[in-house]
């Protein structure tokens, strides 16, 4: 578990490691055109769909599809007003599934995982191998089942219908289990607990603060996860007011293939609905524990 | 008379056993009722309606359909069915681009990115990881319309060349056109699992490697990437279940193209089961049974990489 106390900071190279005088450049030279090549490869439909927004749709398909075109402000207004400011909806929708269900599951992922790894009690281990199964089983297979069962509580089409099955995350159990073996230590929770702290007061005073950094990168994954969720809200729902912007852009588009003014609206909402996410990805880079995620097959 | 007797001790364990057993069922009280709700529950829920079924009692054009057990005949229905299997072999197809291709990529990026001397590592690691955030039905779209011969760059340049027209999405690009959409999506997180896991390498091992006159390709080989084998299983995994349940990606670039069917993978096949021919049972067989492979060829995964790390070798 060496790889869990190693903090990968953003950029910053192994300062030990020393450059031997008659190493080749030109292998180094390859690997970064190699690199900036893929770096290409990833930014180019982004930068498609941010250049393509600006157009009308009659400039979608007749200019340079890399020529800016001036439309910019007529796409955005169209946007937040088609079907009486859907768009608004859907994004708003997407923050308090992917917003809530994230904090929600992340906190319950990590009493969950805090107790697989810190207690022993009987049943542990069926839970664990439970919880295990659930990583490997898709959840998506589930769906079905889920969405029948929902429709006989009478939840199927709510908020509680996505928001529900999102909370639960066998990954994220996991993944908290493997932090609080690494980052809680079982001597300073025995010394608590003979200063005669409870079980309550070891968890939150001792356990959570240390459990921080897999917390974020738990509630990172599931917020991600949950944004870009389309089979669970696209089987639950049939209110367009309560489609997440996944399921909302494909509406759009299905549409959309009918009629093509409706391109440049998928467009620039596609545009939009991916801005968020990326400029979230990129400030919280450096909080992402994700040797977390490999670590946890070692231990 | 005994009872009062013996009450004191048992009382005493079963005090000492619940403060034992309380605190961590507490703990895992809100996962296990959500486990139970929304895995447990489904699970047998499904199994039990694959095994359910109409059945028309009395004959003739009068009979009465009635819900029944009727045993593995949706299992049977399922495995008849020429569309259900069709769409494991084009997921199949699929799968074979998609999968080598995004860990291959991303273990080549991962071990480039760890090289000395690279420049705009920075860069590089976070634009190839950008298309993570971007979720697979709006990637499908962006792609969808890059494939398309009316936006499509390619075109663009091959018309002012006087050339024809690449078609994408359609004939036999149009596997590696779907393909692609996944790879795009899935290099830059399993690149950045395997980047973690290099940087967690002590360096010392290299130092030494290098004073016995390794280079940069043996150390590549021979110590990076036995030693980041773990993170390889675990992102060969997730790719591999991704791929069995491939549905947003078709599904978004269906309306760009006549060549993929409302059945082209096994679940959209379950979801027009379900929801337009309200066919529940055959859609909970059909659940089952790829529930069900998926288990079984992570569970093969494992033990394969198990053996050959642990068991095998020299």
């Amino acid at each position: 578990m060496s790889t869990m106390t190693n903090v990968i900071p953003a950029g910053t190279r192994r300062p030990e490691r020393r450059v031997q005088p008659g190493q080749p450049r030109r292998g180094a030279a390859v690997a970064t055109i190699v690199l900036i090549l893929g770096a290409l490869y990833c930014l180019v439909p982004v930068v498609w769909v941010l250049i393509a927004s600006t157009k009308s749709n009659s400039e979608l398909f007749t200019t340079f599809t890399f020529a800016p075109g001036a439309s910019l402000f007529d796409n955005l207004s169209d946007l937040f007003t088609y079907g009486g400011g859907s768009f608004g909806l859907w994004a708003m929708n997407s923050v308090i599934y992917a917003g809530g269900g994230a904090v929600a599951s992340t906190l319950i992922s990590t009493m969950a995982g805090y107790a697989l790894a810190k207690y022993d009690f009987p049943g542990r281990q069926v839970w664990f191998y439970a919880i295990l199964a659930g990583v490997l089983l898709p959840g998506i297979t589930l769906a079905i089942p889920q969405y029948l069962l929902m429709a006989k509580l009478g939840l199927a089409g709510s908020y509680w219908s996505v928001l529900l099955p999102s909370l639960i995350s066998p990954f994220g159990i996991f993944l908290a289990r493997v932090y609080a073996q690494s980052a809680v230590p079982s001597d300073m929770m025995e010394a608590a607990r003979i200063d005669g702290a409870g079980d309550a007061r070891i968890f939150t005073s001792i356990a959570l603060p240390m459990m921080v950094p897999g917390m974020v990168t738990i509630f990172l994954l599931q917020f991600v996860g949950i944004w870009n969720n389309f089979l669970l809200p696209f089987i639950m729902l049939s209110d367009e007011s309560k489609y997440p912007l996944t399921v909302g852009l494909f509406t759009l588009l299905s549409k959309g293939s009918g009629t093509p003014s409706l391109y440049s609206l998928a467009i620039i909402g596609s545009a939009v609905s991916i801005i968020p996410l990326i400029v979230m990805m990129l400030v919280l880079q450096r909080y992402w524990r994700l040797d977390l995620v490999s670590g946890g097959l070692k231990g | 008379m005994t009872a009062t007797v013996q009450s004191p001790a048992p009382a005493r364990t079963l005090r000492r056993a619940r403060r034992r057993w309380v605190p961590p069922y507490l703990f895992l009280l809100p996962a296990g009722v959500l486990f139970i709700a929304f895995f447990a529950i489904p699970i047998v829920y499904a199994i039990y309606l694959s095994f359910r079924g109409f059945r028309v009692t009395g004959g003739g054009p009068f009979g009465v359909r009635q819900e029944a057990w009727v045993g593995f005949e949706n299992y049977i229905k399922t495995f008849a069915e020429p569309e259900f299997l069709a769409g494991f072999g084009r997921l199949a197809i699929y799968g074979v681009i998609a999968v080598p291709l995004t860990l291959g990529l991303a273990l080549i990026f991962a071990l480039l990115l760890d090289l000395p001397r690279i420049r705009a590592a920075r860069f590089s690691r976070t634009a190839i990881f950008i298309p993570y955030a971007v979720p697979g039905v709006i990637a499908s779209l962006l792609w969808g319309f890059l494939y398309l011969p009316s936006t499509s760059p390619l075109n663009w340049i091959l018309d002012k060349l006087g050339l024809p027209d690449v078609v994408m999405l359609s004939g036999g690009a149009l596997y590696p056109a779907i393909a692609n959409v996944a790879i795009w999506g899935g290099v830059g997180f399993n690149m950045i699992i395997i980047y973690t896991s290099l940087r967690g390498i002590p360096s010392e091992i290299y130092e030494a490697a290098r004073i016995d006159g390794a280079n940069e390709w043996t150390i590549a080989w021979r110590i990076k990437i036995p030693l980041v084998g773990p993170a390889l299983v675990l992102t060969g995994l997730f790719s591999l279940i991704g791929t069995l349940q491939v549905y947003g990606e078709p599904t978004t670039l269906r309306p760009m193209t006549t060549e993929i069917s409302q059945t082209w993978v096994p679940l959209m096949k379950i979801y027009r089961d379900a929801f337009a021919r309200d066919d529940l049972s055959l859609a909970a067989a059909s659940s089952v049974i790829l529930a069900i492979g998926t288990l079984v060829v992570s569970v093969i995964l494992l033990r394969a990489t198990q053996r050959k790390s642990f068991g095998g070798g020299e």
